[in-house]
C-alpha cells in the first residue's frame, strides 16, 4: 500500500505540476487580456483552453538554435536546471493530509536551497549565450535573487518560530489554532515581494526587461529550450502560491470542502493575485530595485523577526 | 504605498469594463462610406462604361499598381482596352480616386479580399467592373461634356449652349 502510494503521488504531483504550469499560459494570457480591456486567446477550443497545446506544438516545431559563439553543454543544460529545481521544491510541498511526495523535516530549508539553486539557470544561460544583453541579464538576476533571497529567509523564519519545526507538514498543523497571516503580516507581505522577485515576475522581472535587454538571459534562445524557461517561470509562480498558502494561509486547512480543494482553491487564487500584479505595476530601475530590498525590506524583515522571537520569548 | 495599492485595485476593477476588442469574423466592425477600401469601377445611370482611359489614375498611382490601355469604339467614346490593377502593390491611398474625371474609379468598404496565391490579386477589367454607378449616382460623363459622340454633338450636352458660329456676325 505504501510502495503504491510512493509512486503514485510523485507521478501525480508531477503530472498535475506540469498541466498546471501548461494552464497558466492560458490563464495569464486571459486574465492579463481581461484586465487590459481585451478578451486573450479565445479560438483554439472551448474558450481557447486548447492555446497552451498550440503553442507547444509551435515551440516543438520551431528551430532549436544554439548560436555558434555560445558555450553550448552550459547553453544546453541551463533551461534543464530552472524546470528541475522548482519541480523538485514541489517535493516537500504537503497538498493534503498524506499527500506529500518526501515529508522532509527541513522542507523549508530545502525550498530555500531549490529556489537559490534555480539562479544557476538564470545566471548560466546569461553567461553561456555569450551576448551583451544575455549577460546583462544574467548579472541582473545573479544581484536580485542574492539579494532578495536573504531576506526571503529571514522573512520565513518568523513562521519556523511560531510553528516552531522547518517541516511544511508540521507548520500546517500548528496552524489550525489560527492562519500564520495575521501575526505575522509583514513576514507574508517580504514573503510575497521576494518571491515575486525570485519567480523573476513583472514588476521584478529586471532580469529579462524586454524593454531595455532584448529578452535579457534568454535573448538567444529559441524553441523548446526557450519554452523551458517559460515552464520554468509558470511552474515558479505555482510553487511560490502554494508556499505561501502552506506558510502562511493554511494549507489545505479549511472548513466543508476536502483538504485538496482548500488547497487549490488557495493556491489559484494566489496565481491570479500575482498576474494581478503584472498586469497593474511597472518594472523598477535596477538601482530602485536594490535599495528597496536592501533599505527597507531587509530592516523590516529584522525587525519582524526580533519581535515575533521577543514575543514568543514573553509569551511562553 | 497606497497609490500602488489602488493602482493595482483599479486595474482589477477594469475585470468588468467593456472589452475593446472586436470579435471581427463573427463581428463585422463598422465600416464609413468613404472607407478606401477594394477599388471598383463604375458605370453611369445607362449602363456604359464611365472610365475614359485618360490614364490620370495610372499616373496618380504613387505605386505604379493601376495599368491600362485606352481604346475608341465606334461611337467615338474612349474606353480602356484593358484595365488592371494589381492589389499586391496598391496601398489604398485614394488618389486614383481623386485623379479621376469621370468618377469612373471608386474606393468601397469593404477590405476581406485576402488570397492564398499571389497572382490572384491582380484584378482585371471584369473583376473590377461593377453594374452600378457607386457613389455618384446620377452622373454621365457624356451628358455634361462638350464632347461630341455619335447621337450627341457639340451643345447638346446638359448646361451646354450651342456652340457660337464664328462664320456669322450676327449677335
Amino acid at each position: 500500500m505504501n510502495s503504491i502510494a510512493g509512486i503514485i503521488i510523485p507521478i501525480g504531483v508531477l503530472v498535475a505540476v506540469l498541466t498546471i504550469a501548461a494552464g497558466l499560459i492560458w490563464l495569464e494570457r486571459r486574465l492579463l487580456a481581461f484586465w487590459q480591456d481585451r478578451f486573450g486567446p479565445n479560438r483554439v477550443g472551448a474558450y481557447g483552453l486548447l492555446q497552451p497545446l498550440a503553442d507547444a506544438i509551435k515551440l516543438m516545431f520551431k528551430e532549436d538554435w544554439v548560436p555558434p559563439f555560445a558555450d553550448k553543454p552550459v547553453f544546453i543544460l541551463a533551461p534543464v536546471v530552472i524546470v528541475i529545481t522548482v519541480i523538485m521544491a514541489f517535493a516537500v510541498i504537503p497538498f493534503a493530509p498524506g499527500i506529500v511526495v518526501t515529508d522532509l523535516n527541513i522542507g523549508l530549508l530545502f525550498f530555500l536551497g531549490m529556489s537559490s539553486l534555480g539562479v544557476y539557470s538564470v545566471v548560466l544561460g546569461g553567461w553561456s549565450s555569450n551576448s551583451k544583453y544575455s549577460l546583462l541579464g544574467g548579472l541582473r538576476a545573479s544581484a536580485q535573487m542574492l539579494s532578495y533571497e536573504v531576506f526571503m529567509s529571514i522573512s520565513v523564519m518568523g513562521v519556523v518560530m511560531m510553528a516552531g519545526s522547518f517541516n511544511l507538514v508540521e507548520i500546517v498543523e500548528a496552524q489550525r489554532a489560527g492562519w500564520f497571516w495575521a501575526p505575522q503580516f509583514l513576514g507574508m507581505i517580504i514573503f510575497i515581494i521576494a518571491g515575486l522577485a525570485e519567480t523573476r515576475r513583472l514588476p521584478f522581472d529586471l532580469p529579462e526587461a524586454e524593454s531595455e535587454l532584448v529578452a535579457g538571459f534568454h535573448s538567444e534562445y529559441s524553441g523548446m529550450k526557450f519554452g523551458l524557461f517559460f515552464v520554468g517561470e509558470y511552474i515558479g509562480i505555482t510553487l511560490v502560491s502554494a508556499m505561501i498558502v502552506t506558510l502562511y494561509f493554511g494549507g489545505w486547512l479549511g472548513p466543508f470542502l476536502p483538504p485538496l480543494a482548500w488547497f487549490s482553491i488557495k493556491t489559484f487564487l494566489f496565481i491570479c493575485g500575482f498576474i494581478l500584479l503584472r498586469a497593474a505595476l511597472p518594472r523598477p530601475r535596477y538601482d530602485q530595485l536594490m535599495s528597496y530590498g536592501w533599505k527597507i525590506l531587509l530592516p523590516i524583515a529584522m525587525a519582524n523577526l526580533l519581535i515575533t522571537g521577543a514575543l514568543l520569548l514573553s509569551g511562553g | 504605498m497606497l497609490g500602488t495599492l489602488k493602482s493595482i485595485w483599479n486595474v482589477f476593477l477594469h475585470l468588468w469594463h467593456r472589452k475593446e476588442t472586436v470579435q471581427y469574423p463573427e463581428e463585422k466592425p463598422y465600416l464609413p462610406p468613404r472607407w478606401r477600401g477594394r477599388i471598383i469601377l463604375s458605370r453611369d445611370p445607362d449602363g456604359g462604361e464611365r472610365c475614359v482611359a485618360c490614364y490620370l489614375c495610372a499616373v496618380a498611382c504613387p505605386v505604379d499598381c493601376i495599368a491600362l490601355q485606352a481604346a475608341e469604339d465606334e461611337h467615338g467614346r474612349r474606353y480602356p482596352e484593358f484595365f488592371r490593377i494589381n492589389f499586391s502593390r496598391c496601398i489604398f491611398c485614394g488618389f486614383c480616386e481623386d485623379a479621376c474625371p469621370t468618377y469612373a474609379i471608386q474606393l468601397t468598404p469593404d477590405f476581406e479580399m485576402a488570397e492564398y496565391r499571389r497572382e490572384n490579386l491582380v484584378y482585371e477589367k471584369d473583376d473590377l467592373l461593377i453594374s452600378g454607378p457607386g457613389k455618384y449616382s446620377g452622373y454621365n460623363y457624356y451628358r455634361v461634356a462638350g464632347l461630341s459622340i455619335s447621337g450627341k454633338s457639340k451643345g447638346d450636352a446638359e448646361n451646354e449652349r450651342p456652340p457660337v458660329d464664328t462664320r456669322s456676325l450676327m449677335p
